[in-house]
């Protein structure tokens, strides 16, 4: 059920990196997180983390950010070389997400995707469920986040049995 | 502020319930955000969103996470004495949230414990429930927060 050719368990894919300045930081923690340590340098200091760091949802929606252009560059490639990819849909969730260690202002994350497996959804006939595992390191090689998390994907195969 | 009217680990018992929202989800705000972060048709594009599984332009669930820790924040975190999250449990994005919804929903106090690694410290475990204005649940997640003792000598958990 899992030996499609597109998503092989174990296959980790580099998804590029992202250097989280202390304006972005600022700008997305003043929208969605304004805790003192994501939006002011100066009260940072006086926190656990001991500087401005990156809300960790930045961080994860950074992830984000780099999986759809990872995908845009493979549709790009796929469509030039005549061949057809499977379509992306929905995701249930995700698990386990941990922040590991602060991503500070000047930090580049670097981020990556690995397929655990595919399953078939029977409640949508054509779909399969897709889990990954994703990782994201400073520039020490150091993990600061991880978490697993599932998608709706339709492989081109079932696509033509759909015909 | 002076710190004693932050709430501590000791103002968040387990059963303890903090109101979120209400918040009114604009296609612009959607659109804005999935073009930084989630550039899918059904994140930018109202028909490609009604054509897709979703039915509607719906905001990326990265989204629905960054509005829910808003939510947060403005509820109970900025005037508390929490010291960041170690990660989230899970999140279920049970439902699509849509151009228009209004969520509110609520934080509850599942559990909590003083930190065994740091002193002064103490984790209490929040369950987070997101409904839109129809009272379907759109989003469900766990996690832990990490918060200061008030008394770290003589705690009153």
């Amino acid at each position: 059920m899992t030996n499609d050719p597109y998503f092989v368990p174990g296959d980790c894919q580099e998804l590029g990196s992202y250097v989280f300045t202390e304006e972005s930081i600022i700008a997305f923690a003043r929208q969605f997180d304004p805790q003192r340590f994501h939006v002011d340098a100066e009260a940072a200091k006086d926190s656990v983390f001991g500087s401005l760091c990156a809300s960790g949802w930045q961080t994860a929606a950074t992830w984000m950010k780099l999986n759809i252009a990872a995908g845009a560059r493979e549709a790009q490639k796929a469509k030039a070389e005549g061949r057809v990819l499977p379509e992306f849909g929905p995701s249930p969730g995700i698990r386990n997400l941990r922040w590991f260690k602060p991503v500070y202002a000047g930090d580049e994350i670097f981020y990556s995707r690995t397929v655990r497996g595919t399953r078939p959804l029977n409640s949508r006939p054509g779909w399969s469920v897709l889990e990954l595992t994703s990782e994201a390191r400073n520039e020490s090689g150091e993990l600061v986040m991880s978490f697993d998390s599932a998608a709706l994907v339709r492989l081109p195969e079932a696509e033509q049995a759909d015909i | 502020m002076p710190d004693d009217n932050l709430l501590h680990f000791e103002d968040m018992p387990p059963g303890t319930v903090f109101p979120l929202g209400p918040k009114h989800v604009t296609a612009d705000e959607i659109i804005a955000f999935a073009m930084e972060y989630d550039a899918q048709p059904m994140h930018l594009d109202a028909e490609a969103g009604r054509q897709s599984i979703l039915g509607g332009l719906a905001a990326s669930g990265w989204h629905s996470c960054a509005m829910m820790m808003r939510m947060m924040t403005d509820s109970y975190l900025l005037r508390s004495a929490a010291e960041g999250a170690p990660g989230i449990d899970y999140v279920k994005w049970k439902k699509p949230v849509l151009a228009g919804d209004v969520l509110s929903g609520e934080t509850r106090v599942l559990d909590s414990r003083q930190s065994q690694s740091r002193p002064g410290i103490g984790i209490v475990s929040l369950r987070h429930e997101l409904r839109n204005q129809k009272g379907d649940t759109v989003l469900e997640s766990e996690n832990p927060v990490m918060i200061r003792l008030r008394n770290p000598e003589s705690p009153s958990s």
